[in-house]
């Protein structure tokens, strides 16, 4: 029941209940009661509530305020006190009321202006007694007590529309059987479609009209509907009005010196350090142990690739290919080859006369042109280039910084420079791959086309031929772009980086300084470029490019370096020699750079014009100092001698080369490979005579290393490109060795035996891919064998330089051991010797007299025996003479 | 003060040790063996990471907690330990 508490109705129900005389002046309440019809608030006095039982607070409460009453009682009590008694005004009631007990209300709160209220009718009472819950929660309960029950159904009509919707058969279903004639039962059917407008009747069209009749205005129309959530998209984008920088500039926070002193006071820290430092000791112990991350799968499958496994790898040295040209290498023996430093799989080899001697006056005497053959990959057997040459060519090289430049050395003494620029793009469409339109672009003569289309490049500068070497040049060698050298030898800086000056040396016992680049004009060369440029107008028959017409047939070396023997006069006669390669930080990273964004060989780096080059002054280029510039070089009589190029001053005031600083004689005969080897740079390699050695520079005692004498010649060698301690050593029977300096240290690791039939003349190795790693072999008879490396030869084991390095210094030192306990030796022996002769001085005098005697007398016997046997034959002398007159 | 000295002379006896940092729970560094740059760097740029690492552990499993943080690199090994108020970095180039 919504308590209701009209203000207006405090006094009046007050009066209400005060004027107990007034009680019968009910009409006196003009104002609705505040309270529902139903409950009359009354007050009870103690007495009442006493005889009742409904003591305020104490048998009725806050809690229970109900108290069931009797009607006879109440009736009692009216009738003992009449007036008096508090249930007078209900009096009427309470004789009305039906049932047998009332109800009476303690109503603590004063909710309806009184002490007490009574219930009037049973069904207030009942409702107050047991009243409805309020509905959410009967509700509630309702729900979640009671599983609904299941109640009858009523019928609203729906079940009439349902009927109306559904489909009812309103006849029984048409059935039409199709069969054919029995006698087509079994028989292959043919179907095929037919349009309906192909046949006159095949459909019956009924077609919808409007019916001028009927208007039928459509009322009801079913429809299905389906609710779609509406979906909108839109977007937005702001807008940056204002561009500004914004930054903040921040400093980290620290705690003052105080601060941190007193922190590092507090227990906590202290505590904190000593839990904390077991686990990290721990930490550090086990890093220090092991590598907890070291992958031990992947480094297993690095050491041994995936290829080994299946099986066909093979250790040794296989063919690749075999390069020969029946025009051109006929009778003639390979001098010299080499890889083309930038385009894959050309190389060049230099063709030289079989025999060595040519006997001018030989009626047979067949002149064949002395050429340098490009070949490639693409085609073994038909040379791409041929480079023409004055004579036979026993050295050249490419350029380093350019490799279109080649320079070679004659067997007459004079140095070569090919430009091959013009036919770069021939060469690099033969690489293996493209299709060789280039070649065949003219196809009327298809037969020979071959070989009348290899393009032949002529020479393009000769030096002079008074200052030629008086001897063939047997090296040529380019010098790194790093540094170039002046006049006198000393070593500039090199300010263009691009190899422009070259080394040749000859067993005419010089080495010549060679500079590409114009030469400062001095008088008389005046005259002799008058009468080059008079000779060259008379011969260029062929387009030759002119990139070095400056110097052709004036060209004249920069300076010569002679060799003066160490110990006796003359020279020594050197057949090839090894500078080290200067590598100065800053230059080598530019010039790696720049070749390799160069592979084509177009001109985003500056390809100078040579002739346009200038040799600087000597004074204004900055001297390197620490440019090693002593050379090893390899003679014709087996010695190794380590000499500086510089020239110096020597008393008159004239540049003179130095004394040589060592001489060895190791190999006895022509030292054939003086090369350094690409992981060390003061580690070189020399072959000559029967025996090869590894010589240290400076160690000035001898080779670090000497191969035993072997059977055979050792004609050439080379250090593998890929891996420190493997080299490669040819032979004179056609064999090769492969050194393994990791396995054994005293006989070769393999050898390949048979490999030509011939001399080998020449190895060179080649690292074309990092899976493809070439040896060329060229040998007496003119063949090119390419061979493939195994993979076993080409991939260095761990630390393998740092192991090879040790090696080498281990037989340094083994060096250094012996030769002081050869000297000890020796001194031991002289010692031992002088021992001897005192105490027997006589005796090797006596021995030398008794010697003599015993001599003399053999030889008078002798010649006795001789002189009866002749006498015997009558052949004697005496007679002789007598006949020869 | 001793202890805390003798603690980092333990440690920094060790083998490989290039540094060693005590930061406070802010990532203020409280003594160091470094330089005044790299130290303030290291804990700046530690702290951040040792806070993270700490939630996800304790995101994965509230009863969990982090005790101790390696961060290997190609050139050094970097340990944090850290606790309720502060944290040790260690910083260490393994032998090989």
């Amino acid at each position: 029941m919504p308590p209701k508490r009209p203000k207006s109705a405090i006094s009046s129900a007050g009066s209400k209940g005060r004027a107990k005389g007034k009680k019968s002046q009910s009409p006196t309440l003009v104002e609705k009661p505040g309270h529902p019809e139903d409950i009359f608030p009354m007050v009870l006095t103690s007495a009442t509530q006493e005889l009742f039982g409904c003591l305020a607070d104490e048998d009725v409460t806050g809690e229970s305020p109900y108290k069931l009453l009797k009607k006879d009682d109440i009736i009692q009590d009216i009738k003992t006190r009449a007036a008096v008694s508090d249930f007078s005004p209900v009096k009427q009631i309470v004789l009305d009321y039906p049932e047998d007990e009332l109800l009476l209300v303690y109503d603590r709160d004063f909710t309806y202006e009184q002490c007490f209220y009574l219930v009037l009718t049973p069904e207030a009472k009942d409702r107050i007694l047991n009243p409805p819950e309020p509905e959410t929660s009967q509700v509630l309960e309702n729900v979640v007590n009671k599983t609904p029950e299941p109640k009858e159904w009523i019928s609203l009509g729906s079940e009439l529309e349902i009927d109306e919707e559904s489909i009812k058969e309103t006849r029984e279903k048409l059935w039409y059987k199709f069969s054919r004639v029995r006698r087509k039962f079994g028989v292959p059917v043919c179907f095929s479609d037919r349009n309906t407008a192909d046949a006159k009747d095949g459909y019956l069209e009924c077609a919808s009209y409007q019916d001028s009749r009927f208007s039928i205005k459509q009322m009801q129309r079913d429809c299905g509907m389906q609710a779609v959530p509406r979906l909108q998209s839109s977007s937005a984008q702001t807008q940056w009005k204002f561009q500004r920088n914004i930054f903040t500039q921040y400093v980290p926070r620290e705690l003052s010196d105080e601060e941190k002193e007193n922190i590092l006071q507090f227990e906590s820290l202290n505590n904190f350090c000593n839990s904390v430092t077991p686990r990290v000791l721990q930490a550090l112990q086990q890093e220090e142990i092991m590598n907890g991350f070291f992958d031990d799968w992947k480094a297993l499958g690095a050491a041994a690739e995936d290829g080994d496994w299946s099986g066909k790898v093979s250790e040794g040295l296989m063919l690749y290919q075999a390069f020969t040209d029946q025009k051109y290498t006929k009778d003639k023996k390979i001098s010299s080859i080499n890889w083309h430093p930038t385009i894959y799989g050309v190389l060049a080899v230099a063709l030289t006369e079989q025999k060595e001697e040519r006997t001018k006056d030989s009626t047979t005497f067949v002149v064949t042109p002395s050429v340098i053959l490009f070949y490639s990959f693409s085609d073994p057997s038909i040379p791409q280039l041929l480079l023409e040459c004055p004579d036979d060519i026993f050295a050249f090289e490419f350029c380093p910084s350019d490799p279109n430049i080649i320079v070679g050395g004659c067997i007459n003494g004079q140095v070569v420079l090919w430009d091959i620029s013009a036919h770069v793009t021939h060469l690099l469409g033969t690489q293996p791959g493209s299709k060789k339109v280039s070649v065949s672009t003219d196809t009327f003569d298809l037969d020979d086309n071959q070989e009348n289309k290899t393009p032949v490049v002529r020479y393009c500068a000769v030096s002079a031929l008074e200052s030629r070497h008086k001897a063939p040049i047997t090296d040529v060698q380019w010098l790194p772009p790093t540094f170039e050298v002046t006049r006198s030898g000393l070593p500039v800086e090199n300010k263009y980086n691009i190899s422009v000056q070259v080394v040749t040396c000859s067993p005419d016992c010089t080495i010549m300084f060679w500079d590409l680049r114009m030469q400062r004009l001095l008088s008389h060369s005046a005259t002799d470029r008058k009468q080059s440029v008079d000779q060259k107008t008379q011969m260029t028959p062929y387009s030759v490019p002119d990139t070095f017409k400056h110097l052709d047939r004036t060209w004249k070396p920069l300076f010569r370096v002679s060799l003066p023997k160490i110990d006796t006069s003359g020279e020594y006669a050197p057949l090839k020699f090894s500078l080290e390669h200067y590598t100065c930080n800053g230059n080598t990273g530019r010039t790696t750079e720049e070749d390799n964004e160069n592979d084509d060989g177009d001109s985003s780096k500056v390809i100078p014009d040579y002739s346009q080059l200038r040799v600087p002054s000597a004074k204004t280029a900055t001297i390197l100092e620490d440019v090693n510039t002593k050379l090893y070089i390899g003679t014709e009589d087996g010695e190794i001698v380590h000499t500086d190029w510089k020239l110096e001053k020597d008393d008159s005031g004239r540049l003179q080369s130095a004394k040589p600083l060592h001489c060895f004689n190791i190999h006895h005969w022509l030292v054939n490979t003086v090369q350094r080897s690409p992981f060390y740079k003061d580690i070189i390699l020399t072959t000559g005579g029967w025996n090869f050695a590894i010589w240290k520079e400076g160690v000035m005692d001898g080779p670090i290393v000497l191969s035993p004498s072997s059977e055979q010649v050792c004609t050439s060698g080379c250090w593998s490109l890929s891996r420190p301690a493997v080299f490669f050593i040819g032979k004179d029977d056609g064999s090769i060795e492969v050194w393994n300096l990791m396995e054994k240290t005293s006989e070769p690791a393999q050898v390949h035996a048979h490999i030509t039939n011939a001399k080998i003349t020449c190895i060179k190795p080649w690292t074309a891919s990092s899976k493809q790693h070439f040896l060329t072999v060229t040998d007496d008879i003119g063949m090119v064998r390419v061979l493939e490396i195994p993979k076993v030869l080409y991939v260095p084991t761990r630390n393998e330089s740092l192991s090879v390095k040790k090696y080498f210094e281990l037989e340094e030192e083994r060096l250094n051991d012996f030769l002081k306990r050869e000297e000890l030796w020796a001194q031991q022996k002289r010692e031992a010797e002088e021992l001897k002769r005192k105490t027997e001085p006589d005796k090797p005098a006596k021995s030398l007299e008794v010697n003599e005697e015993v001599n003399m007398k053999e030889y008078k016997d002798y010649m006795t025996l001789e002189e009866s046997i002749l006498k015997g034959i009558g052949l004697w002398p005496a007679a002789a003479d007598k006949q020869n007159t | 003060m001793a202890e805390v000295e003798e603690t980092l002379k333990r440690i920094q006896s060790q083998k490989g040790v290039q540094g060693i940092i005590i930061v406070n729970s802010e990532g203020i560094p409280i003594k160091t063996t470094l330089d005044n740059s790299s130290t303030v760097q290291y804990a700046g740029l530690i702290h951040q990471l040792v806070m993270k690492a700490r939630s996800t552990v304790r995101d994965i499993d509230p009863q969990n907690d982090l005790t101790f943080l390696r961060v290997r690199s190609k050139k050094n090994e970097i340990m944090i330990a850290p606790d309720k108020d502060y944290f040790l970095i260690v910083i260490q180039n393994p032998s090989d």
